[in-house]
């Protein structure tokens, strides 16, 4: 039997039924996160439109330059695994590992950044809290919440996703996919992509946009 | 089963991606009145268009995917409308034209 046959479960009636149920599933998983995610990012507009001028000093208070290095890796992150996508649509076995691996590692890369700019903003005295820096409107406080409430979440959901990827590498490594079969690439590409949908907004909001109000 | 695109497609996908990415960070120098909240959210939105439909595939999905995706986005956009329309419309008294 072949390779899709192989892994056919018993609810399916064919292998092309079995992978358009996987890519709903994701599919509808990701209209959950959009609920998950999108309630902060209403809060954030909230507050926003309320405290205008602190949210923007707020913005100006956020580094730049890491923000945008780690929106430049996610999204070459997206371009490497779905070129790891097409490699094993095409039976590439070795290509899919190797993608799968630089993937891992831009996606590690985001989290070291993310780790510096949170290091950075310890140390400036911007974690919300009882050290955070009493000169500053409370409401730069209450940005500082979002900033690392989204920006923590958005941190979990990519150490989610490196997890996923490894088990694929591995899974890759013991040649589990092939032309015929590669539904959790799929899958797992979709969850990826998204995540780095949710930066796409995040950058905007958190490190770009000036608007006193 | 599921569409293969050519190369090529993804490449250019992926540069003008970071095309865009680096038209916000150079726009973000400039002051552009109204423009610096919606130039940043109209480029994020193309950005977000690009990876929709090439890379997780939407553009070459059947109908089913289409409409989980646009159901999703529309319940953000109308999430967004009436909270603000709220929000923005608090402490207003009508017959007299005037915040109380």
């Amino acid at each position: 039997m072949n390779e899709a046959q192989k892994h056919l479960e018993v609810q399916y009636d064919d292998p092309e039924q079995q992978e358009k149920t996987a890519v709903t599933g994701i599919w509808i998983f990701l209209s959950t996160e959009i609920l998950f995610f999108g309630g902060l990012f209403v809060a954030y507009i909230v507050y926003r439109s309320t405290y205008p001028a602190q949210f923007s000093l707020g913005v100006s208070l956020t580094d730049h330059l890491l923000g945008s290095m780690d929106a430049a890796i996610l999204l070459a992150s997206s371009f490497t695994m779905v070129m790891g996508l097409r490699a094993i649509q095409l039976g590439r076995q070795k290509a899919l590992i190797g993608l799968l691996l630089l993937t891992i590692i831009l996606g590690l890369s985001f989290l070291s950044l993310k780790g510096l700019e949170y290091h950075e903003h310890i140390v400036d005295h911007l974690l919300p809290g009882r050290d955070f820096n009493q000169s500053l409107p409370r409401q730069v406080e209450l940005f500082f919440v979002f900033y690392f409430l989204m920006t923590g979440l958005h941190a979990v959901h990519m150490t989610v996703g490196i997890g996923l990827l490894t088990v694929m590498t591995i899974m890759a490594w013991k040649r589990k996919f092939s032309a015929q079969y590669y539904n959790p690439i799929e899958v797992c590409g979709l969850y990826w992509s998204f995540v780095d949908i949710v930066w796409i907004w995040l950058y905007p909001l958190f490190y770009v946009i000036h608007w006193k109000g | 089963m599921a569409a293969i695109l050519p190369k090529k497609t993804y490449w250019i996908v992926w540069i003008v991606l970071e095309l865009l990415l680096g038209a916000i960070y150079g726009l973000s120098r400039i002051s552009m009145g109204p423009g610096d909240v919606i130039i940043p959210l109209f480029l994020a939105a193309i950005e977000t268009l690009l990876v929709l439909l090439y890379f997780m595939h939407v553009r070459f999905s059947e109908q089913l995917i289409w409409i989980i995706v646009v159901a999703g986005f529309l319940w953000l956009a109308v999430f967004v409308d009436l909270t603000m329309s709220d929000y923005l419309t608090r402490g207003y008294v009508w017959w007299l034209g005037i915040s109380h």
